[in-house]
């Protein structure tokens, strides 16, 4: 186990990347660790509970997470957060195109070595499978 | 098909290209043409596509034809086809696309005008019809998706209605020998499973292969969204060469195996990244991705960097498609009235918040209990939901160039034009330094996603002759 004082905070960016999808008034977010380590510390924190607060202000009515391993990534559906979708919302971004960003901004705890080494990972354009 | 599947397995290569050139309607216009030179430059059996249609595309391209029955078709057809449609014939790359929209003949009729114009003496050109049903609509079982209901088929706003069809239709046209296969609405990965199952022989039961084949036209369909566009984050993920981002072509083997990778000396990148985010835009479900040709299960699928620019993709699953059909049925949705204005300087984001309460205020007076939202660009009017909490909360100090922005939703298109419009009383009547107003009042599209049994849709296909 990782000694609690190199465990830090971190904004979910560090350590993933991610697209949203959009169909109807359902959105779709990627979450794709830069580093295989950092795999379980996602699937552990990033709870289905833990998106739907992050999108409570945008009327969500149900997130589901879908774990891909093999592929290293994972897929989280929200429903009703479009609030209307390209078709009805009044949102200007009615896609919901930049709402990975809000995922993104999640605080996640990690090693610090798990920050220092996706931060290599994206530098050298590496990514472990 | 059998004698077609047995010329083709004496022509087999054993691998087969599939380009892609057009992720939406209104995508650039050349990026086709460093596409087509890699596939002629590879000299393996290729094909091109064009993805053009978008949920709502197909119910304003059906407004378009009632207005005019000549239109209906992707309104920048000539533009997507004229850089390549000559090089393709001549290299015996069919090009494939769901530019029909409302009006598959009308694209036909004008394909055969661009090949005359550029001096082709004949090409042939088919349709794939039979996914526009919206005259037997009232006929037909329509169940609404995922709910127990039937859809109301009598409403008479309907637009549009069109199913998805699959990648048979369509193969079975390029067996005519098409040169260019123009279709309406089809399942975006129909455009490029046709062509492997045209030119390797694929069975429409061999679920695996048919999963690699909807996989391909998954990571293809939008275009430069696998080559780093929607990708790029400076700092983060880096892309170079932007302005010249190369689209799409997936190298796709006899066994299923796919490459994944962009013509040379163009922008943008492909690596494990671009590819995984791509595999996952837009699914649900990732063990079940139904398509009306399998049912695709991304659960086992895996990336490997094989180079520069090159990716493999493995492990994609077939399972038998659905019995029922997809339709998206759209109709009439009312009108979006918007209207912006722009404040700058000390105090920017006060004034614009007054602003905004203004506009909101007249509004919401004039016409009681209107579905109204109102933003300050610069202030969370992105992420904020529609009661604006996120933006409440916030400071008005940092904030120097910010835009008010006000939307409502309206059956009534005058209602939509007040609204807009009294935006735009603000210059004298509103805050100070209040500047640059922009409105627009916009009619909306609604769509229901339905579904309809196999039986009640007829797939056509046909090649279109030069003088019809």
């Amino acid at each position: 186990m990782n000694k609690a004082s190199n465990m830090i905070d971190v904004p979910l960016r560090e350590i993933a990347h991610g697209r949203t999808g959009d169909k109807g008034d359902r959105a779709n977010i990627s979450i794709i660790p830069y580093e295989a380590e950092a795999f379980a510390y996602i699937a552990d924190q990033l709870t289905d509970a833990r998106m739907r607060d992050a999108f409570a202000h945008r009327g969500v009515s149900k997130v589901v997470r879908y774990d891909l391993p093999a592929l290293g990534a994972f897929n989280f559906v929200l429903d009703d957060v479009l609030q209307g979708g390209v078709n009805g919302s009044l949102n200007l971004d009615g896609h919901g195109k930049s709402l990975s960003f809000i995922a993104m901004s999640i605080n996640l705890r990690v090693p610090a070595e798990l920050v220092e080494s996706a931060r290599k990972a994206r530098e050298t354009n590496e990514s472990s499978v | 098909m059998r004698r077609i599947i047995e010329r083709d397995r004496f022509m087999t290569k054993q691998v087969f290209h599939v380009g892609n050139a057009a992720g939406f309607s209104t995508d650039r216009l050349d990026s086709a043409a460093p596409v087509v030179a890699a596939l002629i430059a590879s000299g393996a059996p290729s094909a091109l596509f064009f993805e053009t249609l978008a949920e709502r595309t197909l119910a304003f391209a059906q407004r378009a034809k009632l207005a005019d029955p000549e239109a209906g078709y992707t309104p920048d057809l000539e533009g997507f086809l004229r850089p390549v449609l000559k090089d393709c014939v001549a290299h015996g790359i069919p090009i494939l696309g769901n530019f029909g929209a409302a009006n598959p003949l009308g694209a036909a009729k004008a394909i055969h005008r661009l090949a005359r114009e550029l001096g082709l003496e004949s090409i042939k050109v088919a349709v794939v019809e039979g996914d526009d049903v919206r005259e037997g609509l009232r006929s037909m079982q329509v169940q609404a998706w995922e709910e127990e209901a039937l859809f109301d088929v009598q409403r008479d706003d309907i637009v549009a209605a069109n199913v998805y069809l699959g990648a048979q239709p369509i193969a079975e046209a390029l067996a005519l020998g098409a040169d260019v296969v123009v279709t309406g609405r089809v399942t975006d990965s129909a455009l490029a499973l046709a062509p492997l199952i045209h030119h390797f022989g694929w069975t429409a039961d061999d679920w695996d292969r048919m999963a690699a084949g909807v996989l391909t036209g998954h990571l293809l369909e939008c275009g430069a969204q696998i080559t780093g566009g929607y990708f790029a984050d400076p700092g983060y993920k880096d892309v170079a060469g932007m302005a010249s981002i190369g689209y799409p072509i997936v190298e796709v083997s006899d066994d299923g195996g796919l490459v994944v990778t962009k013509p040379t000396g163009t922008g943008g990148r492909v690596d494990t990244r671009t590819v995984k985010e791509q595999i996952l835009y837009e699914i649900h479900d990732p063990a079940n991705y139904l398509t009306p040709d399998v049912t695709l299960d991304l659960t086992s699928v895996q990336v490997m960097d094989l180079g520069p620019d090159r990716v493999q993709v493995t492990g994609a699953k077939g399972r038998p498609a659905p019995e029922t059909l997809k339709v998206t049925i759209s109709y009439a949705g009312g009108w979006l009235g918007e209207g912006e204005i722009s404040y700058a300087g000390p105090g920017a984001a006060a004034r614009a918040r007054l602003a905004a309460a203004t506009a909101q205020q007249r509004i919401e007076t004039q016409y009681p209990g209107i579905d109204i939202r109102a933003d300050v660009i610069g202030l969370v009017s992105i992420f904020d939901g529609d009661t604006g909490e996120r933006a409440k909360g916030m400071q008005d100090t940092e904030w120097e160039d910010v835009r008010v922005r006000i939307a409502v939703n309206t059956e009534d298109q005058a209602v939509a034009a007040m609204a807009a419009r009294e935006v735009e009383t603000l210059y004298c009547a509103g805050p100070a330094g209040g500047g640059g107003v922009r409105r627009t009042v916009t009619p909306r599209i609604k769509t229901a996603s339905c579904l309809v049994p196999r039986e009640s849709v007829q797939p056509r296909f046909r090649l279109v002759p030069a003088d019809e």
